[in-house]
């Protein structure tokens, strides 16, 4: 079983101990690895309602098969999993860099916490070496200034480090994890849950060996990988980056702006790509073991922000600028760096910002209560204010830092309405309204609403399918892409490199049996992408959540696209999304209610969850 | 001993590196047949994120690493200017490490002598570092070639041609 490390580390912050258990080759083979081998290992520690920011709940950490090899993007990921403070159902989040490279080298496939330290502390792997370490020094400060310290205390320049900000040590819900200083496993607030665990960092150094099983098939995947990495599936993210979105996207008129009050920006062109790559644009960096490069690293070059450096992708720059009105990049880019710093997922962020913002003009909260913020759309200070607040709780910030579906019930009245979320997860930048595949994706999606947990979103936007239409066989199509989405998440290749994989899964088959030399078919590794939803689908069940949870902000189903364009009118209906999900939840095999039968657990082998599942019926 | 103009080493082109470290992985792997960058004898830095570049052995003419060694260890070779290791002398005692001043010179985790980039003597194609690079960041040249290179890069921009 070569690529896998074969070792998982348990740990219990509480009383320090810990021990490793071997990882066995069925259970590897049945979960790949990534988001797949977390969401088992997770469900086998803990216990059904559990508090997520609880001692009890474990956070655990996995890297996948491929890491720390040379295949490229597959070598570097890692992936963190627990139950989300934000969703109350499966949290998972992935992040690339080299940080997972470095634990796999220190001999594990997944790390896995529970308990609650006494007082801050980290944690440092050095190979067999696991000690927690005093973080009292290191309490307060951003994942940058961490990296630094600990490195500089610890006297090796090649550690590699995950740590949480300000923001998860104060349990905000829409907290990240952030690793290699500018990469983060962003979503679903799992940075809280680090934080709720009294640990600031994890510190990684791993020197022993990989090897691969079939070094020749091996570098040929390699080199053709590389060949197709420097042509056109990938020169989007090569070159202009993943900000040529905004003006593609703008001219479909499916660009939620201010709080999915338009689907247009009108002033995007002060906030487009060739904007940014022509101003700000100092580098085009990449990860661990990358032929295609991606992290666009802007810096700010005058004005009162300058020498300010944040990486800008489509995500942030619209939750920063159309979803909040705004069409000036200085104060994209600042804001951008504040969430780094705090440790705050930036799309939640702009999600929160343009929620209140919506708020404010609509009344629901007075200035005074914003502490004397104007929190106009378009008003950039507004935005750079809020952040402050929301990074150190203070004022407004406390109630805001818990995401909207928090911040909605607590200002009351109709301010739900406003609340652009699914599952208590904000949304990204895809007006779903006019995008009714991804409209059924980010519904069913098990973190809630993410346009990342299947590939929905391209079919949409190239026009494979017509994106106005919610019909039958859209399940299908969603449920197949969300299987190959967790491939992705546990071989943990990048999904930047998704286009690059012209066969799919097969040549997802013929990567893993190359490095592991476990022999999986391709129908095998489809069933496992299958298993590793339907682990998701048991996490969330034990968790309460139901075909009530599979729903669609307020606006989506309520409020159709008013401007004037190629889409006026566009709405997802609830009989749509109605049609949709009976749809997908058959082309899942699941009941009516979305839940998993017995039948669909025997067929993917989790017939040890089946309590689980029976108590619900 | 072959002449400093025409001494090659592996160089690699700050703004083309991306610090991906799939150098060290073709290193690694070619070297000793596994992956771990702790076994390449190129290094990939990365000081913040704008900063990025793999470092090798620049086959210095005077080279510190053979000063430095105490047991005469190390040669430099006449035919190209490598750096050579005669693993039965070499103790791993370090002083080539400090000497260098590119950190090309380390202490392999196992035999406990030091190593450097060869520039893959045994491969008719060459470094497999600069076989890899997906960036086509790395070259084999020599000091003139890059000379001659910025020469002709500032005059290009200075007359605003594109490079």
């Amino acid at each position: 079983m070569l690529g896998y490390a074969g070792r998982i580390l348990y740990l219990d912050l509480t009383t320090g101990k810990n021990y490793t258990e071997k990882l066995n080759e069925e259970t590897a083979k049945k979960f790949v690895g990534g988001i797949g081998l977390g969401m088992y290992l997770y469900l086998s520690k803990s216990k059904k309602g559990v508090n997520p920011l609880s001692p009890e709940n474990p956070l655990v950490l996995s890297v996948g098969p491929l890491t720390a090899t040379m295949f490229p993007t597959g070598g570097n990921g890692h992936a963190f999993i627990s139950k989300s403070p934000a969703t109350g159902g499966v949290g998972e989040s992935v992040s690339h860099g080299t940080f997972g490279t470095e634990l796999k080298r220190a001999g594990y496939d997944a790390v896995v916490l529970t308990g609650k330290a006494e007082k801050p502390l980290y944690l440092l792997i050095d190979d067999d070496s696991i000690e927690l370490r005093d973080a009292s020094k290191l309490w307060g400060k951003s994942s940058l200034e961490v990296e630094d310290l600990i490195k500089d205390e610890i006297g090796d320049f090649y550690v590699r480090v995950a740590s949480i900000g300000l923001a998860g040590e104060k349990l905000s819900k829409i907290s990240c994890i952030i690793n290699d200083k500018t990469r983060a496993a962003g979503r679903t607030g799992l940075g809280a849950v680090m934080g709720s665990k009294n640990l600031k960092a994890i510190a990684v150094r791993g020197t022993n060996d990989i090897t691969i099983s079939k070094p020749e098939e091996f570098f040929n995947l390699v080199k053709e990988f590389h060949e197709r990495m420097k042509g056109p599936a990938a020169q989007k993210y090569r070159t202009t980056g993943s900000t040529e979105n905004l003006m593609l996207q703008n001219n479909m008129f499916c660009v939620p702006t201010r709080n999915y009050n338009n689907s247009h920006f009108e002033l995007a062109e002060n906030i487009s790509s060739s904007v940014i790559n022509q101003h700000f644009i100092a580098k085009i960096i990449g990860c661990n073991s990358c032929a295609m490069r991606c992290e666009h690293v802007a810096i700010i070059k005058d004005g009162a922000y300058r020498g300010t450096t944040a990486r800008i992708e489509y995500d942030n720059l619209w939750a920063f600028g159309p979803n909040c009105g705004i069409d000036k990049l200085n104060p994209i880019i600042k804001a951008a760096e504040r969430c780094n710093y705090f440790g705050l997922d930036a799309q939640s962020v702009g999600g929160v910002v343009s929620f209140i913002m919506d708020c404010y003009e609509k009344g629901l909260v007075t200035k005074e209560k914003l502490d004397g913020i104007d929190a106009h759309f378009g008003n950039a200070s507004a935005l750079l204010a809020l952040i402050e607040k929301i990074g150190k709780q203070e004022g407004i910030g406390a109630m805001l830092a818990n995401g909207v579906k928090e911040a909605a019930a607590k200002i009351g009245g109709n301010a739900e309405q406003l609340a652009q979320h699914i599952k208590g997860l904000e949304v990204t930048g895809y007006d779903l309204r006019c995008l009714k595949t991804t409209a059924l994706s980010c519904a069913v999606a098990f973190r809630g609403a993410d346009h990342n947990r299947s590939g929905a979103v391209t079919f949409d936007l190239r026009g494979k399918v017509d994106r106005l239409k919610a019909e039958t066989g859209r399940g299908k199509l969603v449920k197949d892409l969300e299987d190959q989405f967790n491939i992705i998440d546990s071989l943990l290749v990048c999904k930047n490199s998704k286009g690059t994989f012209y066969k799919d899964v097969e040549e997802m088959a013929k990567i893993y049996n190359a490095a592991t030399g476990l022999g999986i078919t391709q129908q095998e590794l489809e069933l496992a992408g299958e298993r590793i939803q339907a682990l998701a689908k048991i996490i969330n069940t034990r968790e309460g959540l139901t075909r009530k949870d599979d729903t669609l902000p307020w606006k989506v189903i309520n409020q159709p696209i008013s401007d004037d364009g190629p889409v006026k009118g566009a709405v997802v209906s609830k009989a749509e999304l109605d049609l949709m999900l009976n749809d997908y939840y058959q082309a899942r095999g699941y009941d009516k209610q979305g839940l998993l039968t017995i039948a669909k657990l025997q067929e993917l082998g989790l017939t040890e969850y089946l309590s689980i599942i029976e108590h619900k019926e | 001993m072959v002449s400093v103009h025409n001494r090659k080493f592996v160089s690699a082109d700050p703004e083309k590196c991306v610090g991906c470290q799939v150098c060290e992985y073709a290193c690694s792997y070619n070297k000793e047949k596994v992956f771990n960058p702790i076994k390449s004898r190129i290094r990939a830095v990365r000081v913040n994120q704008t900063a990025n570049m793999a470092v090798t052995c620049r086959l210095c003419e005077e080279p510190a690493c053979v000063n430095a060694c105490p047991r005469d260890a190390l040669t430099q070779s006449k035919e190209n200017g490598a750096i050579l290791i005669n693993k039965d002398k070499c103790n791993g005692c370090g002083w080539c490490i400090e000497a260098c001043d590119y950190g090309a010179m380390m202490l392999h985790p196992e035999t406990k002598t030091v190593y450097t980039c060869d520039l893959c003597k045994d491969k008719p194609e060459g470094p497999q570092c600069v076989k890899w690079c997906p960036e086509e960041a790395l070259t084999v040249v020599t000091s003139d070639v890059l000379a001659q290179k910025a020469r002709i890069n500032a005059i290009k921009k200075l007359f605003n041609e594109k490079t």
